[in-house]
């Protein structure tokens, strides 16, 4: 007998509940920086996006109207997947480039992080809405509301704590949302989605795209469809094209310029509120 | 009367196959544009619903006659498709407009009813108005192989109609093979039909490739025989403008550039419009839309 051939893994987009290969057919050849392996990454395309929108757009009624409660536990149960699957992550990580300390940092913040915002995700409702004090014969109250279908652009530099804390916010507010995962360390974001497939997450309330930034950002930007776009990124291009395509449907334009998604700093319920609408009520009241 | 019934055998796979490869067809640009702007005009915009109300009528009546005032060239959709009580309201609504009203008739989805009562409903709705009848044909006569019943009702129904256009939908989904498919087509093509239209929209499957293919196929084949140009109507979960191109492909395909117009081919749907004005803005401002901008149907 000889050798046996390791079967390795094709790394592929998530959307809607699925793993397809991008439309367009088209690979990113990803080396690690040891040059020692190389693995075909999604290109993701223009029509992907759009097919992500439609997956995030249709899952958007059933999870914006589901319990906080339920909520806080399908995140904390992407947390207990996410332990599950250590080994696997470890690897990938430090294929990417971490020390083995490194990786397993990167994995216990992005596991807390998942727990810390499963914690927030029936709180922060109590803690953004109000009673407001009024001159006329009124109980007037706000209270929040989902923003709708957010596309977010991860951070570059760190592939699981950063994908991780810009998605836990995002649909613990009740969300869903299209995610470019980083252009130089893709492959533990497509992990990831195997991780939020397994925890009863509904299909399409997360999908997962590789790509280039650069070809994606006018497409994430324009869609008439998305009604909030996060920018993880200090590109002052970037910014000023997102910037300028938000005005042309009124999306919520979040920017996250330089943030150390390892430090407990960076989290935090106003990270929620990021994607959250207020809405106010009068409601008549005798004298 | 037909006294005896010639069962034109279909190739399943074949017909299958032959979908696919002309949906694999890409229409891009230019004719993309062109082609979105035909299906708009071919579209029995259709409300049959239980739930109906004059004034969801009267809305979508408003809806065919603007479909999208930010864009004054489109053309208007063919026909509006509602049930025989609506057919008056519709008839105020549309008054001054080109836009033809279609109304199901004969004991609609179903066609459960004695001949009297399917006959005195036609009768009805084109004098209240409406210069189309959508009519159901009997499944269950058909399918225990009362071919005659069928041929009869559906020629009966047509002397029924005077002048307004038959349309005779097969409800291809209760059918149960691409055999039968073809024989009831033959048999409206043969009775009278001035259309043939795969579904209710009742039940499903609807209207499937392969089904309408057969059935454009049926009517080539009578226009060989016979000289008359019949019209075809897919219905039922249409509601992408991609599906409706790839539709106008077979079209092209398979009975030519003839049939390209409203009064020989119709799209039967509700959510279809929106999707299509919804690729035509696409096309024009080069950004993916969202349904929050155009009406709620």
């Amino acid at each position: 007998m000889g050798k046996r051939e390791d079967i390795k893994k094709t790394y592929k987009l998530y959307i809607g509940g699925k793993f397809p290969r991008t439309e367009s057919g088209r690979y990113i050849k990803w080396t690690d920086p040891k040059n020692s392996t190389y693995v075909n990454v999604c290109r993701g395309s223009r029509k992907d996006f759009r097919n992500s929108v439609v997956a995030a757009r249709n899952a958007f009624t059933d999870w914006s109207s589901r319990t906080a409660y339920n909520r806080s536990q399908i995140l904390y149960r992407i947390g207990e997947m996410l332990e599950g699957k250590r080994s696997q992550f470890m690897d990938e990580l430090m294929l990417q480039g971490a020390s083995k300390n490194a990786a397993e940092n990167e994995i216990n913040r992005a596991i807390d992080r998942l727990i810390y915002y499963a914690g927030w995700a029936d709180k922060y409702q109590q803690l953004f809405s109000r009673v407001n004090p009024v001159a006329a014969p009124y109980f007037n109250f706000t209270y929040t509301e989902p923003t709708g279908v957010v596309a977010a652009i991860a951070p570059d530099d760190s592939s699981l704590v950063g994908l991780v804390s810009i998605m836990a916010p995002i649909i613990a507010g009740g969300n869903t949302v299209v995610l470019l995962a980083s252009e130089l360390k893709p492959l533990c974001s497509i992990s990831f989605a195997e991780v939020l497939h397994t925890s009863d997450v509904p299909a399409g309330v997360v999908n997962i795209l590789t790509g280039y930034r650069d070809e994606l950002i006018e497409h994430f930007s324009t869609h008439m469809d998305v009604n909030s776009i996060v920018y993880c990124g200090n590109d002052p291009d970037d910014i000023k094209t997102i910037q300028e395509n938000a005005a042309l449907n009124v999306k919520r334009p979040v920017v996250y310029a330089d943030e150390d998604w390892m430090d407990q700093k960076n989290q935090g319920p106003y990270h929620i509120l990021n994607n959250l609408e207020s809405k106010t009520t009068w409601h008549p009241i005798g004298l | 009367m037909i006294t005896s019934v010639y069962i034109h055998p279909i190739d399943q796979i074949g017909a299958q196959e032959r979908v696919a490869r002309l949906f694999s067809r890409s229409i891009k640009k230019e004719s993309k544009v062109h082609a979105l702007k035909m299906a708009l005009s071919m579209i029995d915009l259709t409300t049959l619903e239980g739930k109906d109300s004059s004034g969801k009528v009267k809305q979508l009546c408003y809806k065919a006659s603007h479909l999208h005032d930010q864009y004054p060239d489109l053309p208007s959709v063919a026909a509006i498709c509602v049930y025989p009580t609506m057919v008056p309201i519709a008839k105020k609504a549309l008054e001054g407009t080109s836009i033809n009203i279609a109304s199901v008739a004969t004991a609609f989805p179903s066609g459960m009813s004695s001949m009297e009562n399917k006959l005195d409903e036609v009768k009805k709705v084109v004098d209240d108005g409406a210069n189309e009848v959508d009519m159901v044909i009997s499944r269950g006569k058909f399918l225990s192989g009362e071919y005659d019943y069928v041929a009869d009702e559906i020629s009966q129904i047509k002397d029924a109609c005077e002048k307004a256009h038959l349309k005779v939908i097969l409800e291809t989904g209760e059918l149960v093979t691409l055999d039968n498919v073809r024989l009831a087509s033959d048999i409206a093509l043969n009775a009278g039909a001035d259309f043939i239209k795969t579904s209710t929209g009742k039940i499903s499957p609807a209207a499937t490739p392969p089904v309408v293919l057969v059935m454009l196929e049926a009517i080539r084949d009578h226009y060989k025989k016979t000289g008359k140009k019949i019209g075809m109507k897919p219905a039922g979960g249409i509601s992408k403008a991609k599906q409706a191109i790839q539709y106008l492909v077979m079209v092209r395909e398979t009975l030519g550039k003839d049939w390209l117009t409203p009064d020989l081919f119709r799209f039967g749907a509700s959510s279809l419009a929106n999707d299509v004005l919804m690729q035509i803005v696409k096309q024009s401002t080069g950004h993916y839309q969202s349904g929050n901008y155009f009406s709620i149907d």
